[in-house]
């Protein structure tokens, strides 16, 4: 039975904060592609695409048949759970930490053995497996009990391998924005300690204060993204208490290249969503990388919420799909930079959303609600790569298949 | 087609360099000492010596090509055998063929390793790709976790007990306190096996082997060659080697021997029941009762009840690990792959002293090594007899 995970003690600031220590790091190349499938919460092993058989662990060529076409494909998450023991003895500093740690062999149907992590209330017998990153950004196996079990979510080491947001303290950073009523209410029902909100521009009046306001655990703060003074006084404050940053902060104007003859939006949408992250990332990431280590509510993850056509260029919204491509590339180098304390990086992307600004966007249009319930859902499973609602999805499935091709079609409808 | 038989090459000049638990010294020092070791034990010089042959884990970013220049060898033949705990055996099998061929007069088989504090934990974190990938990452055991999966594998399937395995850890402990070289100088007993401190559930303190430096190193040469030297001398009867056998077992209850294990007996001529003394690869007691069930002493999964019966100690019934194994003596790295087979030789030559069986005529030696991902790949074993057995 796993017990319920309790709130962290009050910190004592006259002691050294846990230092954030990380599993072992190194992989060979075929094996980082379970962290790639990791990342968006697939199970996938190598099969043999010449004689079906699956791989494991990774390799360059096939064990049956010596082919070295070996493609990640999907596969049942079920096995038996044959061995296990509890590894109290590790020379590995992060292990040592965290020992006592529970592994054991897993056969799967397919006939592979897979050494895994064990869920405390894993017995021998019948298992589910996830494909989930661990604190050093690497793909790895857990097994887990077949059916929910209570606190299924609150075993020590699954935990550990997530981002949950139970009991950790959230900074939402644009108030105003369509999705941060929705994203407050789902962090809150997730366990959340506290959400802080930014409002930028606190003088100007909008529908929906009062009611955030009113809320219990939540805290509205000052922060403009587009504003370097602004951002390092919310750091400052809240900096050392940020255990999941969430980046909702978006600017954008509908319109292509030619449809104007300046740069203002162009450069605003530069402003919000590109060099307001550059903003946070410089004020909260060092603070948050120190701190992944600090026990339940260590800094967790990382979250920004991109444009899908930061892949490939919706030619409507020339830029905000620049801006959006911009923020995505650094959005890869911080999640590098994250990564040396545990820290994940979150890439939610989104298609048209039901606002203003995508008014002739037809449907499926993206309600806040489902953008807030796949952040959670990330954040629980500790992922890297979402991709929110139907058009997103399909855009990055497309944009796998054939960048190309994905640019022409995108290309319909633009430069009438 | 029936293999050759080893006629007319003969082991000899067995040496141990004493085991430390931890050095400053490279694992170069250690396989001079034993190269020096074993050279002397025969009065020859270095440059007496055509072939050479080398097991290191620490050597790096050496091999044996290193080696020759490093100790200024120049060798007609040479080797390096990157197999563990089998190292010792297959060394043995390609340079015994090296001078059956006349490739080589003379060859010194060579193991040694350095332990530097940390050097275990640099060696574990890059032990094998698939260690790396698939094994370090889930808890970063080592091999002790490793062996506690196919420890409760056998122990579930077989109804086998702690105390069986404490049976040979106790019984290895006696022996190594004849062995004045053995890292371990206390008594055993099977109630502190038993209540050792949890390592990887259920293998404990006394089940886990403890890293050391040391070398281990022995010649191959023609039996004319040996008697002209007035050099006491092993033959080999047998031998078998077998990597990745079994690979569709869901977990590690057997070894490549059992693929073997009848070319092995056939070659050499005898049985189990005719070996005066065995020496298993003992990384942890439960490899070495996989040993005796597959090198053919009893039937699979009857290993605990048939070693429960015997005396396992050096004036027991079935003596066993007979310089207190790797379990006692310590693991001097690749040289845990030669201490059996060093040993053995002692012991069908008559020259063990304090550990000497008494009338060890037959010898069976058996490796296995490197644990690439979930179980131990390599595996190999060898009947030695004296001159006059």
């Amino acid at each position: 039975m796993t017990e319920p995970l309790q709130p962290p003690a009050k910190k004592n600031p006259q002691l050294r904060s846990p230092l954030a220590f990380l599993p072992p790091v190194p992989r060979s190349r075929a094996a980082l592609g379970l962290t790639a499938r990791a990342a968006e919460g697939r199970f996938a092993l190598q099969q043999c695409a010449e004689c079906g058989a699956v791989q494991y662990p990774p390799r360059d060529a096939c064990c049956k048949c010596l082919s070295t076409d070996l493609p990640w494909t999907d596969q049942p998450p079920h096995g038996e759970l044959i061995a296990e023991t509890t590894v109290r003895i590790s020379p590995d500093l992060y292990f040592r930490n965290q020992s006592p740690w529970r592994m054991g062999t897993v056969r799967l149907a397919s006939g592979v053995s897979v050494l895994c992590h064990l869920h405390g209330d894993v017995r021998k017998g019948p298992v589910r497996l996830a494909l989930l990153l661990d604190r050093a950004g690497q793909g790895t196996i857990m097994a887990l009990p077949e059916q929910e079990v209570p606190n299924m979510a609150d075993d020590p080491q699954l935990r550990e391998l997530g981002t949950s947001p139970k009991h950790r303290r959230v900074l939402i950073t644009d108030a105003r924005a369509a999705n941060a009523p929705a994203l407050v209410r789902a962090l809150l029902d997730a366990g959340a300690a506290m959400v802080f909100v930014g409002e930028s521009e606190g003088w100007r009046r909008w529908p929906g204060r009062a009611a955030l306001d009113a809320m219990e655990r939540v805290e509205i703060v000052p922060l403009d993204v587009t504003d370097s003074a602004s951002v390092r006084e919310a750091a400052g404050t809240l900096g050392g208490k940020t255990d999941i940053l969430i980046n909702n902060a978006v600017f954008l104007r509908p319109g292509g290249a030619l449809d104007r003859s300046d740069t203002v939006f162009a450069q605003q949408e530069l402003e919000v969503n590109y060099l307001g992250l550059m903003r946070l990332a410089q004020a909260f990431g060092p603070a948050m990388r120190a701190r992944g280590g600090d026990g339940i509510n260590s800094a967790a993850a990382w979250v920004n919420i991109l444009s899908a056509n930061a892949l490939a260029a919706d030619p409507t919204h020339a830029g905000y799909s620049a801006a959006s491509a911009a923020a995505l590339s650094l959005t890869q180098s911080l999640r590098a930079d994250l990564r040396g304390g545990g820290v994940r990086v979150m890439t939610v992307l989104t298609g048209p959303t039901d606002d203003e600004w995508y008014a002739e966007a037809p449907p499926p249009k993206l309600a806040p609600r489902a953008v807030a319930r796949a952040i959670v859902d990330g954040l629980e499973r500790g992922l890297e790569e979402v991709a929110c609602g139907d058009i997103a999805r399909d855009l990055v499935e497309r944009w796998r298949q054939d960048a190309k091709v994905l640019e022409r079609e995108l290309a319909e409808g633009a430069g009438r | 087609m029936t293999r050759m038989p080893y006629d007319g090459v003969v082991l000899t000049a067995p040496f141990t360099v004493p085991y430390q638990r931890y050095s400053n010294d490279a694992a170069h020092f250690w396989a001079a000492k034993g190269l020096r070791g074993t050279l002397d034990a025969a009065g020859l010089r270095p440059d007496q010596i055509d072939g050479f042959s080398v097991a290191s884990f620490s050597l790096f970013p050496d091999t044996a090509v290193g080696l020759t220049q490093h100790l200024g060898l120049g060798p007609r033949w040479l080797d390096h055998i990157p197999m563990g705990g089998a190292s010792g055996v297959v060394a043995l099998r390609r340079a015994a063929r090296a001078v059956q061929a006349g490739d080589a007069d003379i060859v010194a088989c060579v193991a040694a390793d350095t332990n530097q504090i940390d050097s275990f934990r640099k060696l574990l974190t890059a032990f094998s790709r698939f260690a790396m990938d698939a094994s370090y990452p889930y808890g970063s055991g080592g091999p002790n976790a490793n062996f506690a999966l196919i420890t409760d594998y056998y122990m579930s399937e077989y109804g086998a007990t702690r105390e069986d395995f404490g049976h040979l850890a106790v019984a290895q402990r006696a022996n190594a306190l004849r062995n004045p070289n053995a890292l371990m100088k206390t008594p055993l007993t099977m109630q502190q096996y038993l209540a050792a401190r949890p390592i990887a559930d259920p293998v404990a303190l006394f089940d886990c082997v403890m890293p050391c430096a040391g070398a281990e190193a022995f010649l191959i040469m023609r039996e004319d060659e040996a008697r002209q030297r007035n050099l006491p001398f092993a033959r080999i009867g047998a031998t078998i080697e077998r990597h990745n056998a079994f690979a569709e077992d869901p977990v590690q209850l057997r070894g490549g021997w059992a693929v073997d294990v009848d070319e092995l007996w056939q070659m050499a001529g005898c049985g189990p029941a005719d070996m005066d003394l065995v020496q298993t690869y003992d990384d942890y007691p439960v490899i070495s009762v996989m040993q005796f069930e597959d090198l053919g002493f009893c039937e699979k999964g009857e290993g605990p009840a048939f070693l429960r019966e015997r005396d396992l100690t050096v004036t027991g019934d079935l003596p066993h690990n007979t310089s207190g194994g790797q379990l006692s003596a310590g693991q001097a790295g690749a040289a845990g792959g030669f201490i059996g087979l060093v040993e053995a030789i002692r012991q069908v030559t008559g020259t063990a002293g304090p550990t000497q069986v008494a009338d060890a005529g037959r010898a069976l030696v058996s490796g296995f090594g490197m644990i690439n991902y979930d179980r131990g790949v390599c595996s190999a074993a060898a009947v030695l007899s004296g001159e006059s057995a």
